[in-house]
């Protein structure tokens, strides 16, 4: 049954992924792509742990917990340097 | 095991700081502080004299790399007890004169502590028993002799000397350095002990003269011997006592010193006795013929140092056990008198303010007292009767005649040593007569009195010396003679009889034509200085040597320009084409198929996916690169794949790096973006653009191919041998970690130095410049007025801790699981970054400091004490220790030392990032503020008033 529901997951997860590719590389507009790199972001660790949970390993855990704190700082930059040019002001 | 040389030879080294920091407390404390760092290796080195007496040779030993041969090896004779005392009590002299002889506003703690680490220097080239330790030193006294010559820096000629200096000993010490490395080669071994008792082998050796011509050039160079010898005048820009130390009484005496220390390993060869004495003679003869022409008072004394270097050199090229013996008389004859002279000639110098002897007459009225110390000082360099420097001069005659039957062309050292004589005797003369007699002085720039007592006192003590070993040898002289001359011939010395009148003797004869001779010339000066003046310059060796400076530079610009057009695709086409023609020849013909006897593993989805996505966002930023703004995302989809390879392929360690560090790029190449232009410009389709599309794509088909190649072949690494070691070893089960904090410590602590230097010289470079960024957002859009989006503020202050306690969690337990002080020093900079992208630098400096370095510093220091620890309970630098504890709820876990060490990476790692990172950030913020006070700064949207408004406390 967890396999199943693992298997299940991954694949959704692995669509998720590919559309926010798609949306990453036709834009159009630059925010477009800032959101589709953060989605991307937040559906890798979607994967990690899928994939933790299925090999049966922690090790992976540890990459998801980095991305869930640290992976949205890129976007914040991002972000910011659409706003207003200079990121550290 | 004594470390008593050990302690004499680093004491003056520690005391150079010491000094260098004590002098800010006055120059009476300088002073005392530097005599004391003199005292203190003269007591140590006084109290292993007791043994050395008695015929032993005091070893010191410890094992640095014994493999190769390298050890910590110190050695006391009568040699090197010889040189050390000269050069403490002629350094303690001349630290007493140096206080009174530079200007108040000279830096005298940067002087004495210049001078004290080329004592260090000097002794551990005196007193080495490893041969390539002796080396070291011997460069260290090359690169303190450039500082001290070059101590005026503010002066065009002492830094041309010093450079000159340093080139010539410099390129002298590589030639050293290969004719050592043949040295141990033939023996053996490095330490003296043994070259010197393998004599008969090394002059038997098909190497032997590759091996003498290289040591050769070392000693030639160092002692000023021709045609070498020009930089030895150049080098009297230095104050006159760095010239009265260095350059005439110790380290210009490094080269002979080395003469006289393989003398029983390399002497008794026709090449030895021809190079030797022959470049000997050449020197000899110049130096002192040029000697009596230079009107610069220290001018006329460095040409007659040559020339007494020059002298020594001949006596040991001669290689009689009478002539060492000569040889070493007149090391310590002219040091005494030769460093008398030179401090005389500061006085004068510091008196009257020139050291033109065409002005400088007629002192006598002002100065007599200094006039007689000269005078005597003067009489020895002469070779007088009853002043030290007869002595030497006349047993050097003595071996010079002895030679004339011996050698093919031998009736021209006694000529020669005639001539030389005779010209010593005129410029001696000179030195006297003209500086003290010889009319009135003309136009001198200062009132000439005498000097204050204490700038006399070390002119007195070493006239004094001069004038007590000249009268009675046998009482002053001959002990330390005795035990220095057994240590040169590894035997026994040779009767000798240290006596002012042998008989009448050829020598005797000699001295007598010479001492005419001397006076006639000095007699008939004036033809003879028209003559020089206008011929004398033809034969220049310092143009030699910078035309050879000017071709070498010209070549290497040359070499260069070739390499480097200034543009970077060529470079990068050249780069590849020649890794690609590599990798093709090594394949080319080896027979070694593509594919590898390993079994391929199953593909999984997830694998192909990531893979595909990885090469499709690496297409994209290819196709995009252009705008730079987008090729960045996509870069940064690049990387995100890039974690997950190695988080799928077991790289736990890596993927977590890959992902901190991707954030950081990111946010570097955003700042760096922002100076900017948006979008690289389009270069017009040409032949050369296709080339290039070839070019690269065959190079990445080719990376390809042979991580294919390797991938599929077995691999056997020292990986195994890591993994096995890592608990036991290093007490961690996460081998990634305890590679970096205890196997490979070293490196690790070698990396972070470099991490910390290269973050102080970023900010070295950025600190202060100010460029303008960007000052729109895109076409004829504003900047947002708003600086800190309050959404983002709050949610970052939440955010904070969490990210921080991740960073402590990945600190804490690298040892064991993935992680450490390099991932958690990255996790910890961006955490602390997102402060200043929340909430601005004023707000974050507020609350944070604002210098880094401290951080840094504090980093390194760490990391080295808990290297140093290890020292401390015997164990070599950087040994790790471990221990478990048991922590309640936490449980049982290990505490390593290494663990220290990886919080002093983590330190280091934080501090030179955020320095990076937020002088980068701030090089925009300093040229928003040197624009006038309301300008508009982006653009001129409405609601820009806002922004423009001074920052509030919640900004």
């Amino acid at each position: 049954m967890m396999a199943l529901a693992v298997t299940l997951a991954l694949a959704l997860v692995a669509a998720a992924i590919a559309l926010s590719f798609w949306r990453l590389l036709i834009g159009p507009s630059a925010p477009d792509r800032i959101l589709a790199l953060d989605t991307l972001y937040i559906n890798t660790i979607a994967l990690l742990i899928l994939l933790g949970l299925r090999l049966n390993s922690n090790l992976y855990f540890e990459a998801a917990l980095l991305i869930a704190v640290i992976g949205f700082v890129g976007t914040l930059a991002l972000c910011k340097y659409l706003l207003r040019g200079d990121i550290i002001e | 095991m004594s470390m008593t040389l050990t302690l004499a030879v680093l004491l003056p080294f520690l005391g150079a700081a010491g000094v260098a920091w004590g002098s800010r407390l006055g120059r009476p404390t300088a002073i005392l502080l530097a005599l004391l760092v003199v005292l203190m290796p003269a007591i140590l080195i006084l109290s292993l004299l007791d043994p050395l007496v008695a015929g032993e040779t005091h070893l010191e030993h410890f094992a640095w790399l014994p493999a190769a041969g390298l050890n910590i090896a110190f050695r006391l004779d009568g040699l090197g007890l010889l040189f050390a005392g000269l050069i403490l009590g002629i350094g303690a002299l001349v630290i007493l004169y140096a206080r009174y002889y530079l200007a108040a506003e000279d830096n005298l703690g940067r002087l004495y502590a210049y001078l004290l680490l080329f004592m260090g220097a000097m002794l551990g080239v005196v007193l080495s028993e490893n041969l390539i330790q002796m080396l070291m030193f011997w460069e260290l006294t090359s690169l303190s002799s450039f500082l001290l010559i070059g101590y005026w820096r503010q002066r065009e000629d002492a830094r041309t000397g010093a450079r000159m200096a340093l080139a010539v000993t410099g390129a002298g010490g590589l030639a050293l350095l290969g004719g050592i490395l043949l040295l141990g080669r033939m023996t053996g071994s490095y330490d003296l002990s043994i070259v010197l008792a393998s004599g008969d082998l090394i002059r038997a050796h098909p190497l032997y003269v590759p091996t003498l011509l290289l040591i050769l050039l070392g000693i030639f160079t160092k002692s000023a011997q021709f045609p070498f010898h020009f930089w030895l005048p150049h080098a009297m820009a230095a104050p006159t006592p760095v010239s009265s130390y260095l350059h005439s009484a110790t380290m210009v005496k490094a080269g002979v010193f080395l003469l006289a220390r393989l003398f029983p390993a390399l002497a008794g060869t026709w090449e030895w006795n021809h190079l030797v004495a022959g470049f000997g003679m050449l020197t000899l003869i110049t130096g002192a013929v040029i000697a009596l022409f230079q009107h610069d008072l220290k001018g006329l004394l460095a040409y007659s140092t040559i020339s007494h270097l020059g002298l020594i050199t001949v006596l040991f090229g001669i290689g009689t056990p009478l002539a060492a013996v000569a040889g070493i008389f007149h090391i310590i004859n002219h040091a005494t008198f030769k460093a008398g002279l030179f401090m005389a000639a500061g006085i004068i110098d510091h008196e009257t303010g020139t050291r033109d002897m065409r002005r400088i007459n007629g002192l006598w009225r002002a100065m007599p007292y200094t006039g007689t110390l000269a005078m005597v000082a003067a009489s020895a360099m002469a070779g007088v009767p009853l002043f030290n420097g007869f002595l030497s001069k006349e047993m050097f005659f003595g071996e010079a005649v002895g030679v004339a039957n011996a050698m093919a062309l031998g009736w021209l050292l006694p000529v020669a040593a005639t001539l030389a004589g005779a010209f010593a005797v005129a410029y001696s003369l000179r030195f006297v007569h003209d500086v003290f007699f010889n009319g009135e002085p003309v136009d001198l720039p200062r009132h000439p009195h005498e000097p204050p007592r204490w700038m006399r006192v070390p002119v007195e003590i070493l006239v004094v010396i001069c004038l007590l070993v000249g009268m009675l040898p046998a009482l002053t002289v001959e002990p330390i003679l005795h035990l220095a001359v057994s240590a040169v011939l590894q035997g026994p010395p040779p009767v000798h009889d240290l006596a002012i009148w042998h008989g009448f003797s050829p020598a005797v004869l000699m001295s007598i034509l010479a001492m005419s001779g001397g006076v006639i010339i000095y007699s008939v000066r004036k033809p003879i200085y028209g003559w020089w003046d206008t011929q004398g310059g033809r034969v220049d060796f310092r143009r030699a040597y910078e035309r050879l400076l000017q071709g070498l530079l010209t070549l290497a610009g040359r070499v260069t320009l070739w390499l480097d057009q200034g543009s970077m695709p060529r470079l990068l086409r050249l780069f590849v084409a020649v890794a690609l023609i590599l990798g093709l020849a090594g394949w080319w013909g080896s027979g070694s198929p593509l594919t590898g006897p390993l079994t391929l593993l199953p593909l999984d989805a997830v694998s192909l996916s990531t893979g595909l996505a990885l090469v499709l966002a690496a297409i994209a930023t290819l196709v995009w690169h252009r705008q730079r703004f987008t090729a960045l995302i996509l870069v940064g989809a690049v990387g995100l794949m890039v974690a997950l390879v190695f988080a799928k392929f077991s790289a736990p360690d890596l993927a977590l790096t890959q992902l901190s560090v991707e954030v950081v790029t990111v946010i570097l190449l955003l700042l760096a973006l922002f100076f900017l232009p948006q979008t690289t410009p389009e270069d017009p389709p040409s032949p050369r653009r296709w080339g290039d599309a070839v070019l690269a794509v065959l190079a990445g088909l080719g990376m390809s191919i042979l991580t294919w190649a390797i991938l599929t072949r077995p691999y056997e690494s020292i990986a195994g041998f890591f993994l096995e070691r890592s608990v036991p070893g290093g007490g961690g089960r996460n081998v990634v970690n305890v590679i970096l904090v205890d196997f490979r410590g070293f490196d690790t602590l070698g990396e972070i130095t470099v991490l910390a230097l290269a973050g102080l010289a970023i900010f070295a470079l950025l600190d202060k410049l100010r460029l303008s960024g960007q000052r729109v957002a895109g076409p004829a859009t504003a900047w947002h007025w708003d600086r800190h989006p309050l959404i983002v503020a709050s949610l970052v202050r939440l955010l904070l801790p969490l990210a921080l306690l991740v960073a402590v969690f990945i600190l804490m337990r690298g040892h064991n699981l993935p992680g450490g002080g390099f991932i958690a020093g990255l996790i910890t900079a961006i955490a602390l970054i997102m402060l200043y992208l929340a909430n601005g630098v004023a707000w974050t400096h507020a609350r944070l400091p604002d210098k880094t370095h401290p951080v840094i510093g504090a980093g390194l220091l760490l990391a080295t004490l808990t290297g140093l620890a290890s020292l401390l309970f015997g164990h070599p630098f950087l040994t790790s220790t471990f221990g478990h504890v048991h922590w309640p709820l936490v449980g049982e876990f290990e505490v390593a030392s290494a663990m220290l060490f990886d919080l002093g990476v983590w330190l280091v790692v934080v501090g030179s990032t955020l320095l990076i990172l937020i002088h980068l950030g701030l090089m925009s913020d300093a040229s928003r503020d040197g624009l006038a006070p309301g300008t508009p700064v982006r653009g001129s949207g409405a609601g820009r008033s806002a922004g423009d408004s001074p920052p509030g406390p919640g900004c």
